[in-house]
């Protein structure tokens, strides 16, 4: 019996720790956000499920932002094939190749941004890997998570995954120009959704492919970016310590 | 399924607390987790057992206390009721998420030898 209180079981200490289990990746991902604001650059995750136009998507971003500098990490399992496509839409771009794992994290990011100069680049788009899941969970440092959502994946995917939706700061409908073929798909519905788990649902529907709303995509994020940055230069003169 | 990933952190958490108070083993782990977190109760549990094999955690049940997410009204802080839309029923103004999103280690048994 033990002496103190009777317990039963001397060697028996409760510990309360309350900690939060990915408090390691958050101090990552503050350190990566830290790193984007030194630079001035706007960081964008984006996320989505695979085959929802994430990496056509930027491909037209490109053509939209030709007067800015951009820059991607592209998250994939088994091949570089969405680098090697950002890459021949003019985009310099890092590989981000995770294996089994189902998603990016802080540190995986902040490895890839050894791999890039973020100097002169006013746009980063981290491209997770294609999953309406995992990436949700993790805090890559980003300013605002972007969900794309295709017309084709239905209008319930909103209910179905609502933690990604939930974190999502802006969604994009993408692929509305088969929305003529989709007769049981309809936009009003998707919005009616989102708003069931996003209390401010910020929707943008576009077409990649016939360009159709990527301006309101471009202005969105050239106002978030003067919002964020409103000097529009980086300020490299600030000393940056990297952790070990 | 990103729950071995959580139980990869957890563990993290759960070797510096016994090294800091000198356990030898853990007999009892305790976290919470929000239904709005992303992290299945279920994969943590069948994660955790897999992984706790061979670690100071062997002999340690898990147990996940599920909490519910709970919105309220930012302006007003009236609850606002899931599965509709998150705005206020009184004023109008998007709601916030008061609970739910918690990923939380809360309290370890651990076996410490006497001094």
């Amino acid at each position: 019996m033990c002496e103190t209180c009777g317990c039963g079981d001397p060697g028996l200490v409760p510990v309360e720790v309350q900690e939060k289990i990915l408090s390691g990746n958050e101090r990552q991902a503050a350190h990566n956000r830290a790193h984007f604001a030194e630079h001035g650059v706007l960081t964008i995750n984006l996320m989505g499920s695979p085959g929802s136009g994430k990496t056509a998507v930027l491909e037209a971003t490109a053509r939209g932002l030709t007067h800015r500098h951009l820059a991607a990490l592209a998250g994939d399992l088994a091949t570089e094939r969405d680098a090697e496509r950002l890459t021949a839409a003019g985009i310099p771009c890092r590989a981000i190749t995770t294996g089994s794992a189902c998603h990016l994290d802080a540190d995986l990011v902040h490895r890839a941004l050894h791999h890039l100069d973020l100097h002169a680049v006013d746009y980063l788009f981290v491209e997770n890997v294609g999953n309406l899941v995992c990436p949700a969970v993790y805090d890559l440092g980003q300013a605002y998570n972007v969900v794309a959502l295709s017309v084709t994946e239905g209008e319930d995917k909103p209910l179905k995954y609502p933690v990604m939706f939930h974190r999502a700061d802006l969604v994009l409908v993408t692929k509305i120009d088969l929305l003529p073929y989709l007769p049981e798909v309809r936009l009003e519905v998707i919005r009616e959704n989102l708003a069931r788990v996003m209390p401010e649902p910020l929707v943008l529907p576009l077409s990649a492919r016939t360009e159709l709303g990527i301006t309101d995509w471009v202005a969105w994020l050239e106002r978030e970016r003067a919002h964020r940055h409103p000097s529009g230069v980086a300020a490299h003169g600030l000393a940056h310590q990297h952790g070990t | 399924m990103h729950e071995y990933s959580i139980v990869q952190s957890l563990m993290g958490h759960i070797e510096a607390q016994a090294r800091e108070h000198g356990a030898i083993a853990v007999r009892h782990v305790a976290v919470r987790i929000g239904e709005l977190s992303g992290v299945d109760p279920e994969l943590l549990r069948s994660a955790y057992d897999l992984m706790r094999e061979r670690s100071i955690c062997a002999a340690a049940p898990l147990s996940v206390t599920p909490v519910a997410a709970r919105w309220a009204c930012r302006q007003c802080g009236a609850s606002v009721a899931a599965g509709g839309p998150l705005r206020c029923p009184a004023c109008g103004a998007p709601a916030r998420l008061v609970s739910g999103d918690e990923i939380l280690l809360e309290r370890l048994e651990l076996e410490v030898p006497d001094v």
